[in-house]
């Protein structure tokens, strides 16, 4: 059996520039943030991108790093519009293929199943269609002979996806409520990497859990992380929620000052920081109480 | 009781929209139809189902009573047991929604959201939409990209068009639907304190209003008990609308001109 077990910085070294990048879950939820922080630390760049996307889009645009991405929308959620993605976007810093949310998930499934595409009932009679005049339409066999999108596989050289849990094989397991697309973007790509927020043996994983929260098997795994807290600062339920604070922070500081903080380090560094934001922060939120509660009692008393 | 507010008006407009729908997934998109489709759940619409903005089927009081993470909800559209309420940054007389962005797509002007869901949305499921802040930037002669599919695209397309429907619009100053013989955009209701002089002022295309405009419906007194007291009792609803009475005057959508 192969202990798959490696450092963000070795799963990094097997990509090149110029690959396709699959990345799990959605908006700003359960995002491989350690491993995206990893890939910001190397050089490589001219990527395809393909994500339901949240801050890892952002963070990469930021930096420069899209030759293209492939997606239905780029969200912080609580945030709704990704600043950095946005400004991106606005300077026309790469290529787009928008689909819509189902059409990139049929794009998953046709991946994942080595087919050349799936028919979807989206698309047609949108701008989707003009945006992407490489979309081709197919028309049902049957009498019915309804018209589809013939939504093309989404398929990629890697994946990145975090999980909850996982074992030294890379079964990777979800305990939160929602699964995203992770288990298709590990079938849909050459090669995927699973971080997850603790490396447990085989057997504990279904000690107490359900065996319906294996989302993710070994055989489509390439390589398995312990990154706790690894989706930080986006949510991974339930051991941590999004860290609404820092996102607000990430979302309103200029990309060269949070590089530059947050960034330039290793992971260890990264969560150091974080912790030193965070006591700062507190401070001032607590100063900034005190004085509103000086202010109020000598207004109350005036 | 105090008087009813333009938030309430609007909270009752978007309840509306669900009423027969049966046991079909209530999707509110915004804060004024998620008080909507709980107070139509509450009362005249009791098999709805609702979720919890996350990946729970949840009965009005948060208990957890089905699982639909984003995958079933995406069978859930297609399979078309779900009546949906977005919002739109465009509108355009057809119901053609916008939500991507501003501009050129190419390299636009204001990014927004993207495509989402509304190109999969319309052509499977009920797809109505909301609008907190009726103005000419938003209801507009033809939108930048359309997302969500309107009456005039989709008859080009019948086949794929046969599940097609936007039942209604709602804004802050009444709610339009598309009962016009070249399916074109209509003036369905006025909320109370909306004349159509205002309607017509802040949208940027010629609406049909015809000779007998109702006005929205009023609240009941259990109506307005559910929305004050237990579905919204912090008031949330005055922020996203506020009210023209209590905001000293003209209402806002009016005399707005396109360059806002």
């Amino acid at each position: 059996m192969t202990d798959k077990t490696m450092t963000p910085d070795e799963v990094v070294a097997r990509l090149e520039s110029g690959m396709t990048l699959g990345i799990g879950g959605w908006g700003s939820r359960r995002k491989p943030m350690a491993l995206m922080r990893a890939l910001l630390r190397s050089g490589i760049t001219d990527l395809t991108v393909v994500s339901y996307g949240g801050p890892d889009v952002g963070m990469l645009a930021a930096a420069g790093r899209i030759r293209k991405l492939v997606a239905p929308f780029a969200t912080l959620d609580s945030i709704p519009l990704e600043p950095h993605y946005r400004a991106a976007r606005e300077r026309g810093a790469f290529e787009l293929t928008e689909v819509d949310e189902a059409m990139f998930m049929w794009g998953l499934h046709a991946a994942a199943n080595r087919l050349p595409f799936l028919p979807v009932r989206a698309g047609i009679g949108s701008d989707v269609m003009r945006v992407n005049p490489g979309l081709r339409t197919v028309r049902s066999p049957y009498e019915d002979g309804e018209t589809f999108v013939a939504m093309p596989a989404l398929r990629m050289d890697a994946a990145f996806v975090h999980l909850n849990r996982a074992d030294r094989l890379g079964n990777g397991q979800y305990l939160g409520p929602d699964p995203y697309f992770d288990d298709l973007f590990c079938e849909a790509a050459d090669r995927a990497y699973v971080s997850c927020e603790r490396i447990v043996d085989t057997a504990e994983l279904t000690k107490e859990a359900a065996p319906q929260t294996l989302l993710v098997g070994r055989h489509t795994v390439a390589g398995v992380v312990e990154a706790p807290n690894g989706a930080h600062f986006t949510s991974c339920a339930p051991d941590h929620r999004r860290d609404e604070a820092f996102q607000k922070h990430y979302a309103s500081t200029p990309w060269p000052e949070f590089a530059e903080r947050f960034l330039s380090g290793s992971e260890q560094d990264y969560q150091r920081a974080v912790q030193a934001w965070r006591e700062e922060h507190e401070e001032s939120e607590e100063h900034g109480d005190r004085k509103a509660h000086e202010k109020k009692q000598k207004k109350e008393g005036a | 009781m105090t008087a009813v507010t333009r938030a309430e008006y609007c909270v009752i407009a978007c309840a509306e929209a669900w009423r027969g729908a049966g046991e079909i997934l209530a999707s509110p998109m915004g804060l004024i139809p998620s008080v909507g489709a709980r107070l139509a759940r509450l009362t005249f619409a009791p098999d709805l189902l609702l979720t919890d903005g996350e990946a729970m089927l949840v009965r009005p009081d948060g208990t957890p009573e089905g699982w639909l993470p984003y995958r079933r909800h995406l069978t859930l559209v297609t399979g078309g047991r779900r009546h949906v309420m977005m919002g739109a940054s465009q509108i355009d007389r057809y119901g053609n929604q916008n939500i991507s962005c501003v501009g050129d797509w190419a390299r636009p002007r204001r990014q927004l959201l993207g495509v989402r869901g509304a190109p999969v949305n319309t052509l499977n499921n009920p797809t109505s939409y909301w609008i907190p802040r009726h103005s000419r930037r938003v209801f507009v002669e033809k939108v930048d990209m359309v997302c969500g599919v309107g009456y005039d695209r989709v008859a080009e397309h019948p086949g794929t068009g046969r599940f097609h429907r936007i039942p209604r619009v709602v804004s802050d100053l009444g709610v339009f639907d598309f009962a016009t013989p070249d399916r074109s955009m209509r003036l369905a209701s006025l909320h109370p304190g909306v004349t159509v002089e205002q309607v017509r002022d802040a949208t940027g295309f010629g609406l049909t209003v015809p000779e007998d405009l109702p006005r929205t419906r009023e609240p009941s007194t259990e109506e307005l008990r559910l929305i004050r007291e237990v579905l919204d009792p912090k008031g949330t609803r005055e922020r996203e609308v506020p009210d023209p009475a209590s905001t000293g005057g003209v209402g806002r959508g009016t005399g707005q001109g396109a360059g806002r």
